[in-house]
This record gives structure tokens, C-alpha cells and sequence, in this order.
């Protein structure tokens, strides 16, 4: 593999793999952006599992968090890995692609095909870079709800996220009420704190501060800001775990050793485990997609759009809505989740809210925490009852 | 599948009867979500809970009801001016920091309020006290004193004192027997305050 990081394009010829999607929409089709700018072309890859019924009533929407991308079952065809949510999502699992026709589409400045700072700006010939004009979380969901335009979907059964993920679920039921019948948003907040914009703006500057970055043109210099994009993932990654957590798995322990080197080297087994996190992460992500995505996340306040008042975000929601945090998760911690329930009760919606008890931190949602299939599960069967899809294996 | 306990059982079906069809519910404290399924399935109400316990919350969305995990005494306040037509605290208001200010939230959020609660003046409760000088154990109130969720008991008598403090109109009030059976409760009901094992009231505000 070439030390710069391969956007899907390069990646479609792999023999055999299934790599989903692509669409440019039309010239006279753009984005029209948060930012008064407009996008355009604008390009949105999917990958999709299951099969839309004939109704097209079961179509369920995955919104993918900061780091993620279009593939959340199977195989992923870049790193060879599961799937993000592939604990969640497939044949017999609560998002069961026996029963639902599940999306997931990379979301707008992204760097697995859709349109993003990595991609070639068709009016120049040249990467985008820091010309790509800056995204939010509505922005994200613009597109998606282009792509459902585009694939003939009227109504979404579910959308479900978690972290951004989820983000862009409250938006999709604060912009579009009518198009989605159940929401799932987890582990997640209706606006970002103050202190994780803080956690965000170091692992920019993480960036930003790596000479290979060449103000953002990297890839025309020939050169991979790779060691300031490591170390934004380090800093990043511990924010998704807990003190417990990061106890439980590592400990004091040595790495590799029997005593303290008195030196620099790695000595602890959790050094190392961080390490080795931000290398893998530079061979599938893009430095200046990290930094509009992060950015995007912290422009997120569903409330200010509406006067303030989040409860008036959800006045006209039918939306069913489940909403789920994590006792250990310190990043999007439950009291977010209880603004928004409390939001949601103010606006007389249909809500249920479950606080799941690990130690595993914000990362919890993409674990295997078995009372969360079981009841996410109950939730989504409900709902799928209550929309007339079929019973699981019926 | 209502409540395992069958006076309790009783107690569910004897409130569910005073809740018409369709009816929008919000009952406080659901447990494992017992009452609102049954309203759910029997009833085609619109029934949502909130309980305190975790393990009650996951086994209610794992059965598919909409209850959110919460607090009777901080959450209420959410909730807007008569948005359903039923708010039940079954078997809850003892457990509550503020009997008082929870009643005054049901009575706000809505228009018809259900409250069923063990009664202390049971003769059983004043005998065992009386003979044996120790806090009563009985099959309601089956708690040791310093393990028990029950804060704030209270007596027959003592609920109708504090509905007329509150601005509470009584609009049913049922004496709910030792076997789960129960019988409109007759004023001033000196009586059911000493034979009755629980109350179930059925509460509107009064206009003022």
C-alpha cells in the first residue's frame, strides 16, 4: 500500500469485493450548504444490505460516526475487518437484513467516495484539500435525504446511530418528521460540549502541527501528515473508552518487558495499544476529512436552529424514538440523552430511554453489550409491528 | 401478563377498568411495565411509562412499550399541562421524596389521576406495632424498616387529608382487601382505614 491513504475509487477493481455504491448527482442537483455555499457536483457512496420490499417500507438508514464509513456489515474491503456495527446488523440480528433494507452512505466530507476534501474537485482537476467547502451535521443529512430522493424512498422505517451517528438521527427527525417512522440515536447529544469541541480542536492541532500537512495540500505536495493524524486518533481514542475500562484491559502492565527501560520506548502495554490505534487509523482515513468531520460535529446544536428550544426541534415528530446511553460513556454522557428525552417529552413524543450499565465508555454502542441487542432488539421489533414488516423469521 | 403477585394482579385489572379505551397514560413507577401492556393490548391505549430501575426499563423497550428511564420526584416537570388523560402511580407515591409535589405534577399532567398505595392504618399494621413494639412486617408492606424503599407511608386517612391540601377533587376512592378484592369506600371511612390493606383513588384536579 502507498504511504498516502486510497480513496474508494482505487479500491474498486479489488477483485471480488463488494464496495457498494456511487452516484454524482447532476449539475443542476447541488448541495446547498449551512454555509450558504453549494456543493456541487456532489458524489455519495452507499453500500446497502437486504432488499427493499415492494412497499418500500423497510428501508432502515445507518448514520456512521466520526471515523466510520458506508460499511457497517460484513467485511470491510479497505481494512479487512468487521464491519462497524456488524454486531448489530445482518441476517437473525436485531437490524435484521432478512427484514429491513438497510443504508449506509458515507457521509458529505467523508473520504470513502463521497464527496469530501480528498476527492478530485472535478472543476480543477485537483484535490479538494481546504477548498472543500466546510459541512455540518445537517449538511450530512441533506445529502442522505437526496439519496433516498434518488433511490425512489419516501420513508425511512429507522434511522439509527450512534456519537455523530445519532446526531444526524435527531437531525433527520427535527428536518424530515414525516420521513422516519422509528429513531435510534445512541450514545449521543443534541449538541456538542464545550469539552469534547475541546478534545477536537487538539486533535486538529495535532494535525495542522505535522510539517507533511503543507497547509492541507498534502496530496498535491506528495507528502501524508500521518504522525499529527496518529496522534489526533490517540488523544481522540482514549476519549472513547473509560478509566475502568482502560484499567481492566491494560493495567500497569509492561509491554513486551520485564523492567521500566528508563527510556522512551513504549514500556506500558497501554502505550502501545494507543500506538498502535493511530498507525492503523492513517492507512484508512484522510487528515483533512478528520478535520471537517470533527468540525461539523462541533457546530451541532439541534437547538439553536429553533429558537433555543430543543423540544420545539421535535414539535411535529410521529417518530417513535428510543434513545440509549452508556453509565461509562463520559463523552456524550447520559445527561445529554435525558436533554433530549426531556425535550421529547415536552413536545408529547413517543419516547423511551435506557441507560445501559458498562464499563466499556462511548464505544460501548459498537460492543458486544448483550442487554443492549436484547433491548434495542424489543424496540425495533415494536416498531416493525407497529408498521406492519414482518416478525423476525416469519 | 399482569403482576405476579395475585392481589396485586387484582389491583392492575381494577385500575385498568377505570381507564377507557384509547386512552393516553402515563403510569409512573411501571415496573416491568405490567399495567401498560395490559392497556396497551386490552385497551388500545397510548400507554407510556417511567420507572427508576434499570432492569424494569430494559425488560419494558425489550417488550416493545415506550418507558423512559427516570425519577417520579425531578421528572415530572417535563411533561406538559395535561398531556394525557390518565397519570397512574400505582404502588409508588410511598417510595417518592415528595409525596406532595409528585401529586401536584400528576394532577397537572393529567386530566384523570389514578394513585393506589398500601394502607398503614390496616389493623394488621397498628396490631403488630401495638404487640410487638417493632416496625410491621406485613404482606404489602414485606420490608425490613431499614431496607425498605416505603419513605413515606401513609394512612387511608392521611391520603384524603393531604387531597384536600392539594386541590385534588376524589372522584372514586376503592378499599382494596387482603385477597386483592375491592369495595367503594364508604365516608368518612374511619372503617376501610382500619380493614382495608390498600386504596385505589381516582383523583381530577378541582377547579379553583
Amino acid at each position: 500500500m502507498s504511504t498516502l491513504f486510497q480513496p474508494l475509487s482505487a479500491l474498486s477493481a479489488a477483485a471480488g469485493e463488494d464496495v457498494g455504491h456511487r452516484f454524482t448527482f447532476p449539475a443542476a442537483q447541488p448541495l446547498k450548504l449551512d454555509s450558504g455555499e453549494t456543493l456541487s457536483p456532489l458524489t455519495i457512496a452507499w453500500k446497502t444490505y437486504g432488499t427493499l420490499n415492494a412497499e418500500k417500507s423497510n428501508a432502515f438508514l445507518l448514520c456512521h460516526a466520526l471515523t466510520g464509513d458506508q460499511y457497517a456489515a460484513g467485511t470491510h474491503p479497505v481494512t479487512g475487518k468487521p464491519g462497524w456495527w456488524s454486531s448489530m446488523v445482518g441476517p437473525g440480528l436485531p437490524i435484521d437484513t432478512n427484514r429491513f433494507f438497510v443504508i449506509c452512505a458515507n457521509v458529505v466530507g467523508g473520504c470513502m467516495g463521497s464527496s469530501g476534501p480528498h476527492e478530485v474537485n472535478p472543476a480543477t482537476g485537483a484535490p479538494y484539500g481546504l477548498s472543500f467547502p466546510v459541512i455540518t451535521i445537517r449538511d450530512m443529512v441533506r445529502a442522505q435525504a437526496m439519496l433516498l430522493d434518488h433511490l425512489g424512498i419516501a420513508t425511512l422505517f429507522c434511522a439509527a446511530g450512534g456519537s455523530m451517528g445519532g446526531m444526524q438521527v435527531l437531525q433527520w427527525a427535527a428536518s424530515y418528521p414525516e420521513r422516519v417512522f422509528a429513531a435510534l440515536p445512541l450514545a449521543t447529544a443534541a449538541r456538542h460540549s464545550a469539552q469534547n469541541i475541546a478534545f477536537h480542536e487538539v486533535g486538529r492541532q495535532a494535525i495542522m502541527a505535522d510539517p507533511e500537512w503543507n497547509g492541507g495540500d498534502y496530496i498535491a505536495k506528495g507528502t501524508n501528515p500521518k504522525k499529527g493524524l496518529a496522534v489526533a486518533r490517540m488523544a481522540a481514542h482514549i476519549t472513547y473508552l473509560s478509566e475502568a475500562a482502560l484499567h481492566r484491559k491494560f493495567g500497569r502492565n509492561l509491554q513486551n518487558r520485564e523492567a521500566l527501560s528508563y527510556r522512551f520506548d513504549a514500556d506500558f502495554q497501554v502505550e502501545s495499544y494507543l500506538r498502535h490505534q493511530g498507525l492503523a487509523f492513517v492507512d484508512r482515513f484522510d487528515a483533512n476529512a478528520y478535520l471537517y468531520i470533527t468540525r461539523a460535529m462541533d457546530y451541532f446544536d439541534l437547538a439553536a436552529d429553533y429558537d433555543g428550544v430543543l423540544a420545539n426541534a421535535f414539535k411535529s415528530a410521529k417518530t417513535r424514538f428510543c434513545i440509549a446511553s452508556f453509565t461509562s460513556d463520559w463523552l456524550f454522557p447520559t445527561a445529554e440523552s435525558k436533554k433530549v428525552v426531556h425535550a421529547l417529552n415536552a413536545a408529547g413524543a413517543n419516547v423511551s430511554f435506557v441507560e445501559f450499565a458498562t464499563d466499556k465508555g462511548h464505544d460501548a454502542f459498537l460492543l458486544d453489550v448483550p442487554e443492549m441487542f436484547q433491548t434495542l432488539s424489543g424496540f425495533i421489533d415494536a416498531a416493525a409491528a407497529a408498521r406492519g414488516l414482518p416478525a423476525k423469521g416469519a | 401478563m399482569l403482576a405476579k403477585s395475585p392481589a396485586l394482579r387484582k389491583e392492575l385489572l381494577r385500575i385498568a377498568e377505570m381507564v377507557p379505551a384509547s386512552s393516553r397514560v402515563l403510569d409512573v413507577g411501571c415496573g416491568a411495565g405490567e399495567l401498560i401492556e395490559h392497556l396497551t393490548r386490552a385497551k388500545g391505549a397510548d400507554a407510556r411509562g417511567i420507572e427508576l430501575s434499570q432492569a424494569g426499563v430494559n425488560a419494558c423497550v425489550a417488550k416493545g412499550l415506550s418507558v423512559i428511564q427516570g425519577d417520579a420526584d425531578t421528572d415530572l416537570a417535563e411533561y406538559p399541562a395535561q398531556s394525557f388523560d390518565f397519570a397512574i402511580l400505582s404502588q409508588t407515591i410511598q417510595a417518592t421524596h415528595r409525596p406532595r409535589d409528585v401529586l401536584d405534577q400528576l394532577l397537572r399532567i393529567g386530566r384523570r389521576v389514578i394513585v393506589s398505595f398500601p394502607n398503614f392504618g390496616f389493623w394488621k399494621v397498628r396490631l403488630k406495632l401495638a404487640l410487638t413494639g417493632r416496625m410491621p412486617r406485613t404482606g404489602a408492606l414485606d420490608y425490613a424498616w431499614h431496607e425498605t424503599p416505603n419513605i413515606h407511608l401513609c394512612t387511608i386517612a392521611d391520603f384524603v387529608a393531604l387531597t384536600q391540601e392539594t386541590g385534588a377533587r376524589v372522584e372514586r376512592a376503592l378499599a382494596v382487601e387482603e385477597s386483592g378484592e375491592v369495595r367503594e369506600l364508604s365516608a368518612p371511612g374511619y372503617w376501610d382505614n382500619l380493614t382495608a390493606e390498600g386504596a385505589i383513588f381516582l383523583l381530577t384536579r378541582r377547579a379553583s
